[in-house]
């Protein structure tokens, strides 16, 4: 019996090193001929697959006088390409029940489609896929139209108070740098973009070898990798030097902006620029953050904001982490007759975490939180896909999610401290206030 | 208490949503809001775990957790590692009958849902017409109430009030449970016997629900807030789902909201959006799950130098023109190869899987009839789609309502939201 046992062990302990080698998603990644970078999960649970194509073609590589101009881009891919029509694209996506989504973010621009697995379902969601990434034709006649629409609908968000707050802070932190303009561009730059500067934008940053291909679903390998060579064959060839976005300066100083709005609350933002995709102090400060403001009603803003006062709905701070240093921000809204007394909850709970970083015991429920919520992360095609598209977008290790949970648990309350004080000083934050208290002016602080 | 699981194996995870049938809809003039300030109140505490710690409890085994309140129901829900479901069950079957409403916490959270209602509706022209569009085309039903409530409901609300409300409607016998995830029926059972099966039951208030008295004329008003474009909302009564095997109407709406706007080249985008450019968008919409009475609604932005009642018009036309020419057997084959398909992208949402299942249970009907929708779809008829046009998109169940943009500069918002989704 003894013997039994052991050998019992020892299989169990082989059982758990096989387990611990073999990664919790097992991600393919290759190239293809065209140099387009392939990231690549299989799973035949549902007869559906998921492919996203993203290219570094985001609001970032605008310039002021034509902003505007990526976002417009990306848009038009899908109304007309390759001889067929927006009408014909739509349809023929519908037909097979496929579902276009286009993806556009300050760094990203691309496209993806999700659709039934079944052959003649694929293909035909496919070919349309690769026929608007490669060919898009940028109807003048079409482009009118949507500049029309672009600009009534930029005019109509500039009456909202969280686009005027959100616009304002961005302008604060990144005053002379692609982050701070208005990813959709303005009303007085929309209208004056032409056929010809999305197809030049579109020949020299949607090319094969910047493309990034996710893909999450019901293929074999064989299929997904012609796949997605049918996706990068036509695509524009390289276009020289890969784009870049030019590093993020400090603040110099703290700002504090109020603008005048009638609405019945105040839009409350401050922050700073952040951090970047791949800095090490990335987990440190992601975990700090739940603690400050990205735990819901486990961190110290709900808390003292919303918990003890009552003063808001909601109160939060995040990280958004880009190519170059995103911004982190703390954000609510209150009734305008508290926005000071809000304003000033808020800065001390700043200043005291960075301060004095996070006690022992919320950095304890801050880990039990993000490690013990891991599989919800990746318990679905559609987040796995998105996973995989910031993986390959970012470069970073085929690894990352395998050591996630590691990384967070590492994590400690000095590195943490250490890390927000690097980032972020009190003095130096943009802030801005738009709401019926407002004076509208602009004050050093 | 039902209880209903579905099991998804994909990953160790599992979703779990305790329904209440009570919603807006149980609600009396004077209380309007209180199922919504109830569904806060739950996260205040009871003797054993104080106001606070359920979402601390949840958040330290890996969960998230919220709830909703709508118009029909209240929900609460939890996503958590598999591991958990006993302590989401234990959690949820105290809080079902041991709640402490305590004076001092509604006193603040009373405060934090008026804050809910100005950043929901009371700043957002579109949610103000929503509002007043329902206030209008129900004069006695109390889907006239915004979930949310009137500002001067809460105002005057008292903790009492959710008590009445906790005491009258929280009970396993009005609840329905779901749990999607990676488990088997038989310990969710089991689990559930253990944790709910010791509850009493009540005796539930009777539901006296006003019916709403029949539309004799269309009807419309004007929302002025400040915006930049004008915005059009049209409501027509319309039936809802009561039997899925012998109804064949719902269906037929569904397949016309479709045949409308399911999908980018469908009528309102091609025509209004990209060929005549009277709109920036328009849309059609059709719920028929619902424990009251059915909406079809159309609605639009139009484009810049056009007005709402130019879209409006345009709107009817399209309709008259379905009516009048028929819709082609290639519409109603794209709608469909579109329902095939969405039918099998649901499942990649273990969540949309709970909330079809339960919302469907509220309104009174099986979650079997999640796989009857795509057959009965597949089954409507052209003929069918032009025969509930004709019913039902006519001007004596129709109300309407514009929105007229006001400059920003010194005008006010005048006054409130629809459904809520909801706690933190």
């Amino acid at each position: 019996m003894p013997s039994k046992a052991l050998h019992l062990l020892a299989f169990a302990l082989l059982l758990a090193a096989a387990q611990a080698a073999h990664a919790l998603l097992p991600i393919e990644h290759w190239e293809t001929q065209r140099g387009a970078r392939v990231y690549f999960v299989q799973n035949r649970d549902l007869p559906m697959l998921d492919v996203s194509v993203d290219f570094p073609a985001g609001a970032a590589f605008d310039t002021r006088e034509k902003s505007g101009r990526a976002n417009l881009t990306a848009h038009m891919l899908r109304l007309g390409a390759g001889g067929m029509d927006e009408d014909e694209i739509s349809r023929r996506m519908a037909d097979v029940g496929a579902q276009l989504a286009g993806r556009f973010d300050p760094d990203r621009a691309g496209a993806g489609v999700r659709t039934l697995s079944s052959a003649k379902e694929r293909q035909q969601a496919i070919e349309l896929l690769a026929r608007i990434l490669a060919r898009p034709e940028f109807s003048a006649t079409v482009l009118e139209r949507e500049k029309v629409r672009l600009t009534g609908a930029l005019k109509e968000a500039d009456t909202k108070p969280d686009t005027i707050a959100a616009r304002t802070f961005a302008r604060m932190l990144y005053p002379k740098h692609p982050y701070g303009l208005r990813s959709s561009g303005e009303v007085g730059t929309v209208t004056t973009l032409t056929r010809e500067d999305l197809a030049s934008f579109h020949r020299s940053h949607y090319t094969a070898d910047r493309a990034v291909i996710a893909m999450m679903g019901d293929v074999t390998r064989e299929e997904a990798a012609a796949i997605a060579e049918a996706l990068t064959a036509g695509l524009p060839a390289t276009g020289g030097a890969a784009p870049t976005v030019p590093p993020v300066p400090a603040l110099e100083k703290g700002a504090e902006r109020w603008v005048v709005h009638h609405a019945t609350q105040s839009h409350i933002l401050m922050g700073t620029p952040g951090v970047s995709r791949g800095d090490p102090d990335y987990f440190p400060l992601f975990v700090g953050n739940y603690v400050l403001g990205g735990g819901g009603f486990q961190s110290r803003l709900t808390e003292e904001v919303r918990t003890k006062r009552g003063l808001a709905y909601s109160a939060y701070s995040y990280f958004s982490p880009m190519l170059r240093e995103g911004p982190f921000a703390v954000g609510l809204q209150t009734q305008a007759s508290g926005a000071r007394d809000a304003l000033a909850v808020v800065r001390k709970t700043v200043a005291d975490f960075i301060a004095q970083g996070p006690t022992a015991k919320e950095l304890a429920a801050a880990k039990k939180n993000i490690v013990g919520g891991f599989p919800l992360r990746i318990d679905s095609n559609r987040k796995i896909l998105e996973n995989l598209a910031v993986i390959g977008f970012y470069r970073m290790p085929l690894t990352y999610l395998d050591d996630f949970t590691t990384n967070v648990e590492r994590v400690t309350a000095e590195q943490v401290k250490a890390a927000f004080q690097r980032r972020i000083d009190p003095n130096r934050l943009a802030t801005v206030v738009v709401g019926p208290s407002g004076e509208s002016t602009a004050k050093a602080n | 208490m039902r209880v209903i699981v579905k099991s998804d194996h994909r990953a160790p995870v599992v979703v779990s949503m305790v329904w209440y049938k009570v919603g807006s809809i149980d609600e009396r003039s004077g209380t309007t809001g209180v199922a919504h300030v109830l569904e806060h109140m739950l996260f205040k505490g009871t003797k054993a775990v104080p106001s606070g710690e359920f979402s601390r409890i949840i958040a330290e085994a890996g969960g998230r957790d919220n709830a909703f309140t709508s118009r029909d129901y209240t929900g609460y829900y939890q996503t958590l590692h598999k591991s958990q479901l006993a302590l989401v069950m234990r959690l949820e079957a105290d809080r079902m009958v041991n709640a402490l409403l305590a004076p001092e916490e509604f006193a603040k959270e009373i405060k934090v849902v008026m804050e809910e209602r100005r950043w929901r509706t009371d700043d957002r022209p579109r949610s103000l017409v929503y509002e007043q569009l329902n206030a209008a085309a129900f004069r006695a039903h109390p889907y006239r109430n915004p979930v949310i409530g009137w500002m001067s409901d809460l105002e005057n609300m008292r903790v009492q009030d959710a008590r009445e409300f906790y005491d009258a409607w929280y009970a396993p016998n009005n609840a329905t449970l779901v749990v999607v995830g990676d488990v088997t029926p038989e310990e969710v059972f089991k689990l559930a016997r253990q944790h709910f099966g010791p509850l009493p039951r009540k005796t539930l208030p009777l539901r006296r629900i006003t019916e709403e008295p029949q539309q004799l004329g269309p009807q419309d008003l004007t929302v002025r807030a400040p915006a930049e474009l004008p915005y059009v909302l049209m409501n027509y009564k319309a039936p809802v789902l009561r039997d899925p095997d012998a109804d064949w109407e719902p269906y037929a709406l569904e397949m016309l909201a479709n045949v409308l706007d399911g999908n980018e080249a469908a009528r309102l985008n091609r025509t209004l959006v990209r060929t005549a450019r009277i709109a920036s968008s328009a849309s059609a919409y059709y719920d028929g799950v619902a424990r009251g009475p059915g909406t079809f609604s159309l609605s639009g932005t139009p484009t810049p130098g056009k007005t709402a009642r130019e879209l409006e018009q345009a709107l009817r036309r399209e309709v008259e023109k379905l009516i009048a020419e028929g819709v082609t057997e290639e519409e109603l084959q794209r709608v469909k190869a579109q329902a095939v398909a969405s039918h099998v992208y649901e499942r990649d949402s273990m969540f949309y899987q709970a909330q079809q299942i339960g919302s469907l249970t509220m309104a009174g009907l099986s979650h079997r009839v999640i796989d009857l929708f795509v057959e009965k779809l597949k089954a409507v008829t052209a003929e069918q789609v032009v025969a509930v046009a004709k019913k039902y998109l006519v001007d004596s169940g129709l109300t309407v309502a514009y929105l007229d943009p006001q400059p920003l500069s010194g005008k006010k918002p005048a006054g409130p939201p629809p459904g809520v989704r909801h706690a933190q």
